[in-house]
């Protein structure tokens, strides 16, 4: 029977040319348009360590001074987990973490040591032994450092592979030396490409959020000693002396903690509050108030989405939903113009069932069709966007489950567009159609 | 025309007669806001900004040795100042609509540091000749002399240590309204204060800062002596210089100091970047537009062919009986245009639900009153454009169908 109804349906659509590549083109480019925002949004809005977001934690206090009127929700929201040197330090000595590591990004001069070539800025982050493995940064040659590396603060560097193959042709470079803001570091490590989308350890930080990450790594304690400068630092109170941050009234680092299972961060939790409750009870902060979002948690908080995408994925959806509208009233028009025809049927016997199901596989092949269309214009969408210059534009592509949503976007449209013609199709009456033949 | 007879007939055929109307609604809403919307990116890249945008050059200079600072940046405006073209030449923190970008917290007594109505500005520093590199335009009181740049050095707290300012109108008005800025004082927490003693024609901050479009202009301008930070010079010449002056530039500096990392930009370039973002949107944004009506009015012109379609006979009838071809037209035009303000009306209200969800989930303004008739208008047109080719085909429909067997 289903073999009939497809024979149907493309005699139909042969008859009405124009009228069948209009509904096909109106819902092709409906979901074209909306496919290509969907796979905008959930780029933007993925999982940059799925294997272990929701073991990752990013502890946030509020260090205003007694006399702040803003709200600790709003601190964070603008400052993310960004923290002062002292408590920073104080909360990553207490080890209650699986593992826990203090970052800061620094831009950082490289000196290439051929001669021709020009010193260059790359992104760099200052950050402690944990970062690594708590970001499941794998490597290529070598491995991190210890913590006794953090402590002494040794002249050691780990680069990512991009750098390595710029600077060393992808060779292994342990052991070399490589000159960082005009002093020498002694390679440790080179990293696999690793680049979570979004960046998130530096969205408080201020970095960029998307691209192919950063290049160089080096002891957060090294690169306090020589006094590099940070990309943020946000101060709160007077007194500020901007060569001894360590000690000024200002939040310019961020922590991040791995528990042993998303369950513990109850007792975490419970901990940093109690730490609070302590340095209140010191003078030194005035605030009760803690934080714990986990990985996912502070992407929410920080919206990392960015409105341009989440409104343009509602106008696409707009525009789905005037072309399905579109389709409905051509389908509909269509059908009753072949209220004769169904009448014919229906005098020899074909149920009103079999009418309904006649109809709905007719606008499923629209759909289906419609889906081919739009996936077309979702690619050409894609391609669009690869070429604008949004930080996150690049990373535009296709994946398999948005292959298969636009087609099953595309059949669940026409089957809903499809109801109504169907329907009005199975209650025509036989008779009269007939009477008039 | 009599309304009534078109109703009637209308009645008949509720169902799609109610799909174009809604089809006609939804693309009102929509259309609606996504102007909207589109106005609003327009007027931010149109944002004025009362510099020398076509002349001035921003040349920035990475990696200099914090301690001969002092010493290397007036050499490097020297050598800048000497290459031809060149009119003026200085050394900022930061530039309008740049990445970085120094901001802080200011009140107009000590105690306002964290009252809740401290505006937070952009605290751009120049050295000497400023105010004539970047060509910035003076509404009121003077720019700094030679001893309040020279008698101004950058502090640890990354503030200078002079007690003069020069404010944008806009902050003035902020801080001030309705009072004149000169001679009253900016505090930046209890012990640093400012004393105003210019205001200029609004100048653009760097970066976005939210808040909407009126804080674009709050920033003031303190005059510092040559230091490491100071290290973007912005270089003017005849805009059609600019590109000879801004390549000799990079490339006299890269000469000097060759550890150093060099960027130049001319200002017209950073500007086109910065707003590449929100041009690309007006795009999307015009062309969805353009697509969407174009889908309603086929959607139109396709019910619409349907409806003559079926009512061959009728309009036989009519004809037969004395209706001439103007008359078939103009009831079909005036079908559409029942149908079309039925649509508007009910899309006038979807608009303006739409826009109260958009001001409150993405913080959009409120929709101008006169968007909505606008786009009703544009829908009716539409509807009459679209209703055209099939109700022709019914004008010329001849009496003598009305005799044959349909």
């Amino acid at each position: 029977m289903f073999g009939y109804y497809l024979d149907l349906a493309l005699r139909s659509f042969k008859r009405n040319r124009t009228l069948t590549a209009l509904m096909v083109l109106a819902l092709g480019l409906g979901i074209g348009a909306s496919i290509t925002t969907l796979t905008v949004l959930k780029l933007l809005s993925g999982d940059p360590l799925p294997q272990k977001s929701a073991r990752i934690f990013a502890p946030q206090i509020d260090p205003l001074p007694s006399a702040s009127s803003t709200r600790a929700d709003q601190v964070w929201r603008n400052w993310g987990n960004l923290m002062t040197w002292t408590d920073a330090m104080n909360l990553l000595h207490a080890h209650r973490a699986e593992r826990q590591a203090v970052m800061a990004l620094s831009p950082m001069k490289i000196t290439p040591q051929a001669l021709d070539q020009h010193p260059f800025f790359s992104d760099g982050v200052i950050t402690t032994s944990d970062f690594f493995g708590m970001f499941d940064a794998a490597f290529q040659y070598g491995s991190g450092w210890s913590a006794q590396d953090d402590e002494n603060r040794a002249q050691v560097v780990v680069i990512a592979g991009f750098l390595n193959d710029k600077l060393f042709g992808g060779k292994n470079s342990v052991g070399r030396t490589l000159r960082v803001n005009d002093k020498d570091f002694r390679i440790v490590g080179v990293l696999k490409p690793w680049a979570p989308q979004p960046r998130f350890y530096a969205v408080s930080l201020g970095g960029r959020g998307y691209g192919n990450g950063d290049a160089v790594f080096v002891p957060l304690e090294t690169g306090v000693a020589a006094q590099w400068n940070t990309q943020n630092v946000n101060c709160f109170d007077t007194g500020v002396d901007i060569n001894h941050l360590t000690t000024a009234p200002c939040s310019w680092v961020s922590l991040w903690v791995e528990l042993r299972s998303a369950s513990d961060a109850g007792a975490y939790k419970t901990f940093l509050s109690n730490y609070v409750a302590q340095q209140i009870s010191l003078g030194r902060m005035h605030h009760p108030e803690v934080n714990l979002p986990n990985l996912m948690g502070y992407l929410a908080q920080q919206r990392v989405v960015p409105n341009d995408a989440k409104l343009q994925a509602n106008l696409a959806f707009g525009f789905l939903l005037i072309c399905v509208v579109n389709t409905v009233g051509l389908l509909l028009a269509k059908c009753l113009r072949r209220s004769r025809e169904i009448g014919v049927r229906r005098a020899l016997g074909a149920t009103r069932k079999a009418i309904f199901a006649q109809f709905m596989v007719e606008s499923g092949m629209v759909g289906i069709a419609g889906g081919v269309l739009g996936l077309v214009f979702t690619e050409l969408g894609l391609w669009a966007i690869r070429h604008q210059p949004a930080e996150y534009a690049k990373l535009a592509h296709l994946d398999p489950s948005m292959f298969i949503a636009t087609f099953v976007v595309a059949l669940v449209a026409s089957l809903i567009a499809g109801l109504l013609p169907a329907w009005r199709a199975c209650v025509v009456a036989p008779a009269p159609q007939l009477k008039s033949v | 025309m009599q309304i009534q007879p078109i109703l009637a007939a209308l009645k008949k055929h509720k169902i799609p007669a109610f799909l174009i109307v809604l089809e006609i609604a939804l693309a009102c809403a929509v259309l609606c806001n996504t102007v909207f919307m589109i106005g609003q990116r327009i007027s931010e890249i149109h944002l004025p900004n009362a510099i020398d945008e076509a002349g001035v050059s921003v040349i920035n200079v990475n990696g200099i040795d914090p301690k001969t600072a002092n010493a290397d940046i007036p050499r490097d405006l020297d050598a800048l100042r000497q290459i031809p073209g060149v009119t003026a030449a200085a050394a900022f923190n930061m530039f309008p609509l740049g990445n970085n970008s120094w901001n802080t917290d200011v009140g107009t007594s000590p105690d306002s540091l964290f009252a809740k109505d401290s505006p937070n500005i952009a605290e751009y520093m120049f050295t000497k000749g400023g105010p004539e590199a970047i060509g910035m335009r003076l509404l009121e009181g003077r720019f700094f002399t030679d001893e309040e740049y020279a008698g101004s050095k950058l502090g640890d707290n990354y503030l200078p240590t002079s007690h003069v300012v020069v404010v944008t109108q806009s902050l003035a008005q902020r801080l001030w309204p309705g009072e004149s800025a000169l001679g009253k004082r900016v505090w930046i927490g209890q012990q640093q204060n400012y004393t105003v003693v210019g205001v200029v024609a609004n100048v653009l901050r760097p970066g976005q800062n939210g808040g909407g479009i009126g804080h674009f202009y709050w920033a003031m301008f303190l005059p510092v002596s040559p230091a490491a930070g100071i290290q973007n010079y912005v270089v003017r010449s005849a805009p059609q210089a600019r590109d000879r002056v801004l390549r000799d530039s990079v490339a006299k500096l890269e000469a000097l100091s060759p550890s150093v990392v060099v960027k130049g930009q001319a200002f017209t370039e950073i500007r086109n970047k910065f707003f590449a973002d929100a041009r690309s949107m007006v795009w999307m944004l015009v062309l969805v537009c353009v697509v969407m009506l174009a889908v309603t009015a086929f959607g139109i012109v396709g019910l619409t062919s349907f409806w003559v379609g079926q009512r061959r006979r009728q309009i036989g009838i009519r004809r037969a009986v004395g209706a001439t071809r103007a008359h078939i037209l103009q009831y079909f035009q005036t079908e559409n245009f029942l149908l079309s303000t039925a649509g508007v009306v009910i899309g006038m209200v979807l608009a303006f639900g739409i826009n109260l969800y958009l001001m409150q989930h993405y913080q959009l303004n409120r929709l101008p009153w006169y968007y909505l008739p606008a786009s009703a208008i544009a829908l009716w047109l539409l509807g009459q454009l679209a209703v055209l080719g099939p109700a022709l085909r019914a004008a010329n429909v001849p009496p003598v169908v009305a005799t044959r067997d349909a």
